[in-house]
């Protein structure tokens, strides 16, 4: 297959994974542990955007609002209800807690639609031709999204006071204290922006391919990949993260049977502990 | 701070100390390594656990509360070590100091600055990546954000060339004659003493001795143990 149309869907798979590494990357640096429920958050949003499109008969910009809130509330009932009794354990308390969490939201979405696949919409989307590339709306409607949260994010990050705020307390998150700030708000507000960025990256995976309950916890090691190759706890490293790992499972479809490309990830991972642990772009500080 | 014990997990570092900060005053804390003034200062703040005694700011006891609720009684903390947020720029790291102010956070960094003009040409430089010198300034300015009535500084010379000592142990003065009281530990004994109106000498987390700076730099026992003769 051409290497550019392959690029294009790396783009496009890389998407996907950056929305959810940051998620992850955003709460291992305040909460200081991998959680192994971020794909199975993306999988919640997914499918209340299928309810919100295919039972309420909402369109999809509406469906993928209301799958944003639902999947925030989500995530802060969680925390609230278990997290939260962790914080002042050991990081691997929460992480085996979180892995409980992935079980039960998992299962209870096979539950409410059963094991099998599904799609949001039947219909056959036409892929348009630029310079001989097949391109598909839904696509271009992920790549866009992205880039507009991408925006948004930094923007936050950097501008707001909560934002700042955030980033001191992945730094410090004593001196954070020592500051004043409210560490429990902080909390809050990575829980309610993981979230949001996960229903979208769940929604896109839905539409980039079809949905079942498995689809997130079957992306989390791409997600963790990335986030581990940005340098674990940077926002704009798990973006760019994000990118490497998508753009590498679709080039690998050019040397590798396409069964094979899980392991693309797999494979980064482990050459990248051993290689560069602390991140593709870590510079001499933090 | 009235005969406090307490320390990290079970084992307790402090043994009664007490000790008093007079609104504007210097007070120095002297003592070897482990004495546990780094511990004093942090059980002022909730840092460690305080399992007896009081600590009393304006007659209200402050033991074991929440940094974030210390802060905004006015009282502030310099950290001994990892006391800048590395991956913060300069102005963001005074920004975080002024977080709980409603409104007035450039006019403070201006006068930041003003105290501290090496750091202007450095606003939008990581603080992770400055001297050491220049990060201790950068850690005090994000303390004095909030004009606090009280600045706990531990060892703020600590490793830096004389000549930054001498700049930081001067900024200590004229700080203070803002009106903010200081409580500072400091390893160069003999300079700090010099500059406080009083101190204490801590041993094996118990008080040994106190009194005015001169009087504990004239003390022949002060002198050969925590002076260095
Ligand atoms: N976070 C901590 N957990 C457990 N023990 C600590 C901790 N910090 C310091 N200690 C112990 O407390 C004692 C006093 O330390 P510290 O207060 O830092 O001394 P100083 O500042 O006077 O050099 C030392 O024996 C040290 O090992
Ligand atoms: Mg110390």
């Amino acid at each position: 297959m051409d290497i550019l149309q392959l690029l294009l869907y790396g783009v496009v798979l890389g998407s996907i994974v950056a929305l959810g590494a940051v998620g992850v990357t955003l709460t291992f640096g305040i909460l200081g542990f991998a959680n192994f429920a971020h794909g199975d958050l993306m999988a919640f949003g997914a499918y209340v955007a299928l309810v919100a499109y295919t039972w309420l008969a909402l369109p999809l910009w509406l469906a993928l609002p209301a799958a944003v809130a639902a999947t925030v509330a989500l995530a802060l009932l969680v925390d609230a209800l278990v997290f939260r009794r962790f914080r002042t354990r050991r990081p691997i308390v929460l992480l085996i807690s979180s892995f409980g969490v992935a079980l039960i939201l998992r299962s209870l979405i096979q539950i409410g639609f059963g094991p099998g696949t599904v799609l949001y919409s039947t219909r056959i989307q036409i892929a348009e031709r630029f310079w001989g590339l097949r391109v598909k709306p839904d696509q271009i409607v992920i790549v866009a999204l992205t880039l507009v949260l991408v925006v948004l994010l930094h923007l936050f990050l950097s501008r707001t006071r909560t934002g700042k705020a955030m980033r001191a307390m992945a730094d410090n998150p004593t001196l954070a204290r020592l500051s004043g700030i409210d560490t429990e708000n902080v909390i809050r507000w990575t829980w309610a922006i993981g979230g949001a960025l996960a229903a979208v990256a769940g929604v896109c995976l839905g539409l980039n391919s079809r949905l079942s309950p498995e689809m997130g916890w079957f992306l989390l090691l791409a997600v963790f990949a990335a986030a581990i190759l940005g340098g674990i706890g940077r926002p704009y490293g798990a973006i760019l993260g994000g990118y490497v790992v998508g753009i590498c499972v679709e080039m690998s479809n050019l040397v590798l049977p396409a069964e094979y490309s899980p392991v693309v990830p797999f494979a980064l991972l482990v050459v990248m502990l051993i290689v560069r642990p602390t991140g593709l772009f870590a510079g001499r500080s933090g | 701070m009235e005969d406090v014990h307490g320390g990290y997990g079970e084992a307790d570092v402090l043994h009664g100390v007490s000790m008093r900060v007079e609104a504007h005053e210097v007070v120095a804390i002297v003592g070897s390594n482990g004495a546990g003034k780094s511990t004093a200062m942090k059980a002022v703040f909730g840092l460690a656990r305080v399992s007896r005694g009081r600590i009393l700011l304006d007659g209200a006891d402050i033991a074991n509360r929440q940094p974030d609720r210390i802060v905004r009684e006015g009282v502030c903390f310099v950290p001994q070590t990892e006391n800048v947020f590395p991956t913060l720029s300069v102005d963001e790291n005074l920004d975080i100091g002024g977080f709980t102010l409603k409104e007035g956070v450039r006019e403070r960094k201006d006068g930041v600055y003003a105290l501290f003009p090496d750091l202007v040409a450095k606003r939008r430089q990581a603080a992770g990546q400055l001297s050491g010198g220049q990060r201790q300034m950068v850690a005090m300015g994000r303390a004095l954000m909030l004009r606090p009535r009280l600045l706990l500084l531990d060892e703020p010379t600590a490793g830096l060339s004389p000549l930054y000592m001498d700049q930081i142990f001067k900024i200590v003065r004229d700080v203070n004659a803002t009106g903010v009281a200081v409580l500072m530990v400091e390893q160069n004994a003999r300079q700090a003493l010099a500059i406080a109106d009083r101190g204490y000498v801590l041993a094996t987390g118990r008080n040994r001795h106190e009194g005015t700076g001169a009087e504990l730099i004239a003390d022949p026992a002060v002198a050969e143990s925590f002076l260095g003769g």
